[in-house]
């Protein structure tokens, strides 16, 4: 299935966010996800299913103060 | 703890507050956090880098079991962004405050306190402990704590400048009119800004740039500490008042 996944067109066969994470080598405990905008409770990772065409937000912590002041990444 | 800090319940250790951009990298931010003493950092929410996985993450370095992470919502400019950063922060699981910003404008990064009231409000009634980033404006500083703000965080002058406290009465007027604790956010360019602001009353200092920009971050850091430290004791010995002549400090009586 063909996701968009930070921007990105990505394609997987794993159908759940948790699978989609592993994948991706992403730790799911410092991330927060939205599918299609909707927030994704940390504990629905195993279970929620992910849909052709969704759109997912992973996101986590950067350094950052005041506005934009993000150059630690 | 003497003279601590509560907000909500929470009590923090230190009065200054850090930053955590700009650093080169997360080796420097740890080094500055310790030098700092701070117990708050704040931190920005961004996308993970999915192509280049072996990115290492800030909370790696930055204990959230040893410090506050605080999350903000800097580079939103409508109060729909502000929300969903704020909502995505809490998600990921450190706390539940926010330093929120509703940004208005990209020249002076001056604060949309219309959008940022309306923003305090609903995340307030949704068990946020909210820091808005706000002017040094004493009748929004009012509004914002109305609207449920844990904490007001007028800037002393915008972001990254380092243009100082340039309204201090306004800041004093904030102060005396404030039942929650004032927090200066943005403008410090050195210690003694720090300090000015300390002595003002507020209770407590966020920086950022002036210390990931000085020569030696490190060193500012701890040069800020010991600023915070000195303008609180100065707020609460209470200086002497302003006098256009001279008083002796020494006796006129015994002398020859």
């Amino acid at each position: 299935m063909r996701l968009e996944v930070n921007g990105k067109e990505y394609s997987t066969e794993r159908d759940t966010v948790m699978q989609l994470l592993k994948e991706l080598d992403i730790a799911p405990e410092r991330v927060a996800i939205e599918v299609n905008l909707k927030i994704i409770r940390r504990s629905d990772f195993e279970n929620y299913l992910l849909k052709d065409g969704d759109s997912v937000e992973i996101v986590n912590f950067v350094g950052g103060g005041q506005f934009s002041v993000s150059g630690s990444e | 703890m003497e003279d601590a800090l509560i907000i909500r319940g929470i009590g923090f250790r230190s009065r200054l507050w850090i930053g955590t951009g700009k650093y080169k990298d997360f080796e420097e931010t740890v080094k500055v956090v310790e030098a700092s003493g701070a117990d708050v950092v704040t931190v920005a929410v961004r996308r993970v880098n999915i192509t280049d996985r072996k990115s290492e993450n800030l909370l790696d370095f930055i204990d959230p079991g040893k410090y506050k992470i605080l999350p903000n919502t800097a580079g939103c400019y409508t109060v729909e962004d502000a929300l969903r950063y704020s909502r995505l922060a809490r998600e990921a699981g450190v706390s539940d405050m926010v330093k929120l910003e509703v940004i208005g404008d990209e020249k002076t990064l001056f604060p949309d306190t219309i959008g940022l009231l309306t923003a305090t409000e609903i995340l307030a009634k949704e068990g946020f402990i909210v820091f808005p980033y706000t002017n040094d404006d004493p009748i929004m500083a009012k509004r914002l704590e109305d609207a449920g703000a844990a904490a007001v965080m007028p800037l002393g002058a915008p972001i990254g400048s380092g243009l100082g406290i340039r309204n201090p009465y306004n800041i004093r007027i904030i102060l005396e009119g404030a039942k929650v604790p004032v927090i200066v956010d943005a403008g410090v360019g050195t210690a003694s800004d720090a300090a000015i602001a300390m002595e003002l009353g507020c209770d407590a200092v966020l920086i950022n740039t002036a210390i990931a920009g000085a020569k030696d971050p490190v060193a500012m850091a701890a040069a800020m500490k010991h600023a915070v430290i000195a303008g609180r004791l100065a707020y609460k010995a209470g200086r002497i008042p302003r006098k256009l002549y001279a008083s002796a400090s020494s006796p006129i009586e015994g002398m020859l």
